[in-house]
């Protein structure tokens, strides 16, 4: 094993170990709460919506006061380069486990389409055998034909979908100029960036909403309406969750450009949303590629 | 701009630190979050266990004696996800706050507030575990959950509102892993001392670092599953529903993307530690280190494609089961070079055998049973006959408690002088390790036997001529059960007081963490030590 | 005809003495006791084992070896004898590392290919279900019974457990078979290759009778397939294997392997009692023999559930007595199926419940009879009936 020495001076100086904190107990509690309350909400119990209220509540304050304190910190010159490179490798591996999660329902996206679907294509002629005769004779999209695979019309791609491609696609390249303005340090051009990636991910959640609503009035698509709802809804939900959540905290980055936080040398935040805006974008080609078009 | 270039006041040495209870809630510092994981760990050690002491004493005998197979459901699938979420892998997350820091050099873990939040998530997921048993006594829902851990669609679709808590459980757990994992990852890149380069990290932190690449790989993908499962219950999905074109199968295939990892990710960590033990009572140096970070590796990567060996009777294709079979007999290789580099090092050692030792012997050879017997699981056709039944059990017990609580016993009485400052009472700990070995071997090798003979698992009752195995496996689980309480009041004993213990706590000790006085102070490695 | 299936047992009350024997002279008192897989009776079972055997020896062996190195370096290598430790930390030079690689060597031969080869072909064999297949027997998994079907010859029949209820609550001494025994046996022919076929209606359920070597998951809404060729006579008992709830211990897999001719025989008397009750469905049956009927049914399929006295486990299983559907109106306008109605409930069952549809289970005469009887008895009292002619037509309602 290595051999050491007791060298006083030979590393960087402190690293930073923040003081006691009650955010984080108090927010495993809000989620505690919040859990409890989904639960008894989706079984019929009557104080869930309560309670879910209440771990909101909970969840959004200490949010609130831990950002603001670590911005606070941030601000008093408490994280130097050290600090900053953790907070860049969290970040990353944030990120990678994001992957991950979404990696869970393309499989199960490729799954049906690729096994199951035809899978149960396949025992249609072998005498009766199926539990459900009248499937439907069709590879994809398909809606099965057990008792709640209603008639469905899929989700074109040209339309929205392709608009809400290029909307984010721009709104990538947004937010990359208003990183270059950053390191050059041009206020003016970062801010108005900011701005535009925000307002191009608000119309992007507009134009989605609005498929949503066409898609549930007019096309019969639902999530109930077989493993092309299913899969059609949690891919783009989560998508659409995960911009909601991109766009604020664009929101809180951009507040704090307006207040004249960062500069060239010290961005991390404005960088970690950066890459979450650019996770979400790569999100969304897979979308548009299997879930949209082919 | 106001950005000020202030020097930061130094927060570690202003004295505010909270004291009495709100000083654990509050805590920042990754020696008290170590402990509170570890005590964690050992309390629902003892929940997880005490639910099965009860279905050994009902599986006794043949016939219905304490419990109504509802009941019995729930109290093995709890039993499993307790012992694995609550109790096994906060106990490795313990020892990685607590060794990591001492043992690169650096501060504290990287981000000490997530650190925090990522001990204090799991009570609230082990309640909601739990909670369920609680609210039926009260009339509320019908228990909890009783699909057994692996909570395989539609009995899942089917169960009651106990599958929602262990859904949101399990989702709060996998935040937990997450937040803990990425710490480490960062704390090991970020926050090496001076000099100290990947191929000098002491190997334990390089067990967690793949461990901590697995979680990150594999927990998302589990959330995923348990989300559809969810939808499908409450929100008319159709994901695991052949009704709606979706597949039951296609729930296994995520579940065991996710489970199969998820055994090793429950022993990496302690193989991790096996060379630190062995190398301090051999007296030598360890054995093939680049060799075992190599196997490391290449456990990590072969574990993501081998997951269907689960599955082999659920009607895969011929190819996906030769796949399956050939790549799990590959793993063999790297464990096999970790056992190897494990004798080697002892080889030709000066061995002494404090209980630490004696523990990560028994482990060895335990842990060898449990391996060489996964090795036939991955057969295909031999495994036709295993599957789900108490040969499997019989296996992942060794595998699991064998394997993983004796592996995570081993480190406690390993760096336990370290961590309190006093040596451990010997004379209790050989006693504890020799009824354990003797006990754990008294309830599960008759598992085998029974597994063979044609017993499946998760039964409340069983025909006849599996009734003498099953008396003998109770009677070995509750002195197995009881020699345990000799563990947590050792312990607690050594918390307590106790020899002395030196800063090397151990003649042959060997690495950073062993520099610095036993307990180490509050803020060890303030200035990074330089490592040559 | 009956072979004992390979057990051998010591009297009940000697069991414990037996266990206690077992703990003190291991050899003498487990003599009679299984180490191993029943005694095979089909080619892939009898493979499977000796596959098995094969393996145990090889790991015994590899088992032995390793330990017995580690156990000589822990004798010989101790301080306290003053062993000096050595300093190596890895190999050097090339003979070293020559003997480090070779237990890889092994491991890798014998696992692709001592443990491999052997592997492969099985798994070939076992998966070959379609060739020279003589007939198709298919089996439907659900909660907590097996459907056998006969498409060639039109029987189909549900199995499920008959040990009594007394026997596994501890009030009766527990028989020979105790959990290993059915009301109706499958019945296969010895030395034909049958293809079987598995699906489930609700829940997965896995076909496993040792002896065959066979397990297989049915699956709700997918087929699997699986074959075997019995090569004796006799009776086979197996069991679910997959966790299928509440009674998942209580599902027993009971084959009765016949002679051929012996076998020709039972399909035309299984046929003949098929005809007779389709016959029964044809004519008008008085109340009281729709609820002694009713009252057969009703323990045999729904008293798992519902429980003997109908007062169901709630809230997983409702109570039949006093419910609002079984107490509602009978039938809806114009006599016909009324969703959600009592009739409807126990045809099409309720999707993503554990109330299965039995349809398909039970005949037209078993379904008006345990109607009738659920609405008669277990404390209920709307004094009407249905009768079997009545489900035939409702049957070809959409649900
Ligand atoms: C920590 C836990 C753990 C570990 C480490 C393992 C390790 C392995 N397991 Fe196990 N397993 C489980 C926990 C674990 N398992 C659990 C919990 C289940 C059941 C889940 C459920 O259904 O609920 C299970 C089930 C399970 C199955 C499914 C059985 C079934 O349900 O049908 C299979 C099949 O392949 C399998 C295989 C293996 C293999 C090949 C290994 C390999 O990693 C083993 C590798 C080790 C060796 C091969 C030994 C090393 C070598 C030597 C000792 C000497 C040789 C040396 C030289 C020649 C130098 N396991
Ligand atoms: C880390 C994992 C782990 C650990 C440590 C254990 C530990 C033990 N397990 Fe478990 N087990 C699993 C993981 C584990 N198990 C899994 C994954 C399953 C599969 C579940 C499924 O099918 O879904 C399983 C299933 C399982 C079964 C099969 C059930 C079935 O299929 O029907 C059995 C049966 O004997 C069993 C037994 C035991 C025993 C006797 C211990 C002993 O080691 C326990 C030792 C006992 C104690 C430590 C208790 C001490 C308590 C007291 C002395 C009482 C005092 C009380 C208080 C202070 C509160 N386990
Ligand atoms: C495997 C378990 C099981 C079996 C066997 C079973 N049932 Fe049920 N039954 C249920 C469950 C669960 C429900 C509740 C369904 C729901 O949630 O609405 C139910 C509901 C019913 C209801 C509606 C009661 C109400 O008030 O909601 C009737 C009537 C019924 N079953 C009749 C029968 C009959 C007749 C049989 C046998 C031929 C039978 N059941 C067998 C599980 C079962
Ligand atoms: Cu059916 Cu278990
Ligand atoms: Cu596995």
């Amino acid at each position: 094993m290595a051999q050491t020495h007791a060298a006083s001076h030979a590393g960087p100086a402190h690293y930073y170990v923040p003081r006691p904190s009650i955010y984080p107990f108090v927010l495993a509690g809000g989620l505690f709460l919040l859990a409890c309350g989904f639960i008894l909400q989706v079984n019929g119990f009557a104080p869930g919506p309560w309670l879910m209220a209440g771990g909101v509540g909970v969840v959004l304050f200490v949010l609130h006061r831990w950002f603001g304190k670590v911005i606070h910190e941030s601000q008093s010159g408490a994280y130097r380069e050290w600090e900053d490179k953790s907070f860049r490798y969290g970040m990353i591996w944030f990120i990678v486990s994001e992957v991950a999660f979404f990696a869970a329902f393309f499989g199960a996206l490729f799954y049906v389409r690729n096994i199951s679907v035809p899978d149960l294509l396949s025992m249609l002629p072998r005498h009766e055998m199926t539990l459900y005769p009248e499937f439907k004779d069709l590879l994809w999209p398909q809606s099965g034909a057990g008792p709640k695979g209603a008639a469905f019309t899929p989700m074109g791609a040209w339309g929205i979908p392709a608009l809400n491609t290029a909307l984010l696609l721009s709104s990538g390249a947004t937010v990359t100029w208003a990183h270059w303005a950053m390191l050059k340090n041009d206020r003016r051009q970062l801010n108005l960036g900011l701005f535009l990636t925000i307002a191009l991910g608000v119309v992007f959640l507009a134009f989605q909403v609005y498929e949503y609503r066409h898609a549930y009035t007019d096309l019969g698509l639902t999530l109930g309406a077989g493993v092309y709802g299913a899969t059609f809804f949690m891919l783009t939900g989560f998508h659409g969750f995960h911009v909601t959540l991109g766009v604020i905290m664009l929101a809180v980055i951009y507040g704090r450009c307006l207040k004249g936080h960062f500069d060239a040398d010290r961005h991390f935040a404005f960088e970690g949303v950066a890459w979450y805006w650019h996770f979400v974008d790569v999100v969304w080609l897979g979308l548009f590629i299997f879930v949209y078009w082919l | 701009m106001s950005y000020a270039p202030t020097a930061p006041h130094d927060t570690q040495h202003d004295g505010h630190t909270p004291s009495g209870l709100l000083r654990w809630l509050t805590t920042t510092n990754h020696k008290d979050i170590g402990t509170m994981y570890l005590l964690f760990s050992l309390l629902m050690f003892f929940v997880g266990g005490a639910m099965i002491l009860a279905v050994r004493a009902e599986l006794f005998q043949p016939g219905l004696q304490l419990m109504q197979p509802e009941f019995f459901n729930q109290l093995i699938g709890v039993h499993a996800l307790v012992m694995i979420f609550a109790a096994l892998m906060p106990a490795a997350t313990g020892f990685a706050n607590w060794q990591i820091p001492l043992m690169i050099g650096a501060p504290d873990m990287a981000l000490p507030r997530i650190n925090n939040l990522g001990f204090w998530l799991l009570p609230p997921a082990a309640l909601l575990l739990t909670l369920p048993f609680l609210l039926a006594v009260f009339g509320v829902g019908d228990g909890a959950v009783a699909t057994g851990w692996t909570l395989y669609a539609p009995l899942s679709v089917q169960g009651g509102l106990g599958v929602d808590f262990a859904i949101l459980a399990l989702h709060i757990f996998g935040i937990s892993s997450i937040l803990g994992s990425i710490n480490i990852i960062v704390t090991i890149f970020n926050l090496r001392a001076p000099g100290m380069t990947m191929m000098k990290l002491p190997i334990f932190c390089w067990g967690w670092l793949i461990t901590a690449f697995m979680l990150i790989a594999t927990i998302p993908v589990l959330a995923g599953a348990i989300t559809m499962l969810l939808t499908d219950r409450h929100f008319g999905t159709h994901f695991f529903n052949a009704g709606g074109g979706g597949d039951p199968i296609l729930f296994q295939h995520l579940f065991w993307f996710f489970g199969h990892p998820e055994v090793y990710i429950l022993l990496l960590p302690l193989w991790g530690l096996m060379p630190h033990v062995l190398a301090t009572f051999s007296r030598k140096p360890i054995y093939g280190y680049k060799a075992q970070v190599y196997a490391f590796i290449a456990i990590g990567v072969l574990s993501v494609i081998v997951w269907a060996h689960h599955i082999f009777t659920a009607g895969l294709p011929v190819p996906a089961l030769l796949y399956f079979m050939y790549s799990t007999m590959a793993i063999s290789v790297p464990l096999a070079v970790l056992f190897f580099c494990w004798i080697a090092t002892m080889w030709r050692g000066a061995m002494s055998f404090e209980t630490p030792m004696l523990f990560a012997q028994g482990f060895i050879v335990l842990f060898g049973v449990a391996g060489l017997t996964g090795l036939v699981l991955a057969d295909v056709a031999a495994d036709a006959q295993y599957h789900h039944s108490y040969f499997v059990v019989a296996h992942f017990h060794y595998a699991l408690f064998a394997g993983g609580i004796m592996g995570v016993m081993t480190g406690v009485y390993y760096w336990l002088p370290k961590w309190t400052g006093h040596m451990i009472d010997e004379r209790l700990g050989k006693l504890h390790f020799w009824l354990t070995i003797v006990s754990f071997n008294l309830a599960f090798m008759p598992q085998f036997f029974v597994g063979l003979a044609g017993m499946p698992r998760r039964i409340p009752d069983y025909a006849l001529q599996f009734a003498e195995f099953n008396a003998i496996s109770t009677v070995g689980a509750f002195i197995l059960g009881f020699s345990q309480l000799l563990f947590a009041y050792n312990v607690w004993k050594c918390m307590r007081g106790g020899e002395k213990a030196a800063g090397r706590a151990w003649e042959g000790a060997d690495g950073l963490e062993w520099e610095l006085a036993s307990p180490p102070p509050h803020h060890s490695w303030e200035t990074p030590p330089a490592i040559r | 005809m009956e072979t004992t299936a390979g057990f051998t047992r010591p009297q009940p009350h000697m069991r414990f003495a037996g266990a206690f024997a077992a703990l003190l002279a291991p050899a003498a008192a487990l003599a009679d006791y299984t180490w191993n897989f029943p005694p095979p009776v089909t080619p892939v079972a009898r493979e499977t084992l000796q596959i098995h055997n094969e393996f145990m020896i090889i790991i015994g062996v590899l088992f032995t070896v390793v330990f017995a190195i580690m156990i000589y370096s822990m004798v010989k290598h101790r301080k306290s004898l003053g062993h000096a430790p050595a300093r190596f930390s890895g190999p050097t030079g090339a003979v070293q590392w020559f003997w480090v690689l070779v237990p890889f060597a092994i491991l890798l031969f014998i696992d692709f290919v001592l443990m491999g080869i052997p592997a492969w072909r099985a798994v070939v064999e076992m998966e070959d279900t379609k060739t020279k297949a003589d007939m198709v027997l298919k089996i439907t998994g659900m909660q907590w019974k097996w459907q056998y079907e006969y498409p060639e010859s039109d029987i189909r029949f549900v199995s499920a457990l008959s040990t009594p209820r007394e026997q596994i609550a501890n009030q009766e001494a527990k028989g020979e078979h105790y959990l290993l025994e059915v009301d109706n046996e499958v019945v296969l022919p010895v030395g034909r290759k049958v293809r079987i076929l598995l699906t489930a209606t609700d829940v997965i359920h896995t076909w496993w009778v040792p002896q065959f070597g066979v397990k297989r998951d049915a699956i709700p809404g997918f087929l699997r397939e699986t074959w075997v060729r019995i090569e004796a006579p006799g009776v086979y008992r197996g069991q679910c294997a997959e966790l299928c709830g509440k009674d998942h211990g209580f599902m027993p897999v009971v084959v009765r392997a016949v002679p051929e001719p012996e076998f020709a025989a039972w399909v035309e008397s299984k046929k003949g009692e098929q005809t007779a009750t389709a016959a029964g469905a044809e004519r008008t049956w008085s109340k009281d023999e729709l609820l002694a009927k009713g009252k057969e049914v009703y323990e045999a399929q729904c008293a798992v559930c519902h429980q003997p006295d109908g007062k169901g486990l709630p809230p997983a299983f409702p109570a039949l007595s006093g419910s609002r559907i079984v107490t509602g109106p009978l039938l809806g306008m114009n006599g016909r199926l009324a969703k959600d109605g009592h009739v409807d409930r126990v045809l099409n069952g309720k999707e993503g419940t554990a109330m299965q549809a039995f349809r398909n289970t039970l005949s037209d005469v078993d379904l008006a009879a345990v109607i009738t009887y659920e609405r008669n008895a277990l404390g209920n009292a709307t004094g009407d009936l249905i009768q079997p002619a009545q489900i035939k037509a409702l049957r070809r309602e959409a649900p």
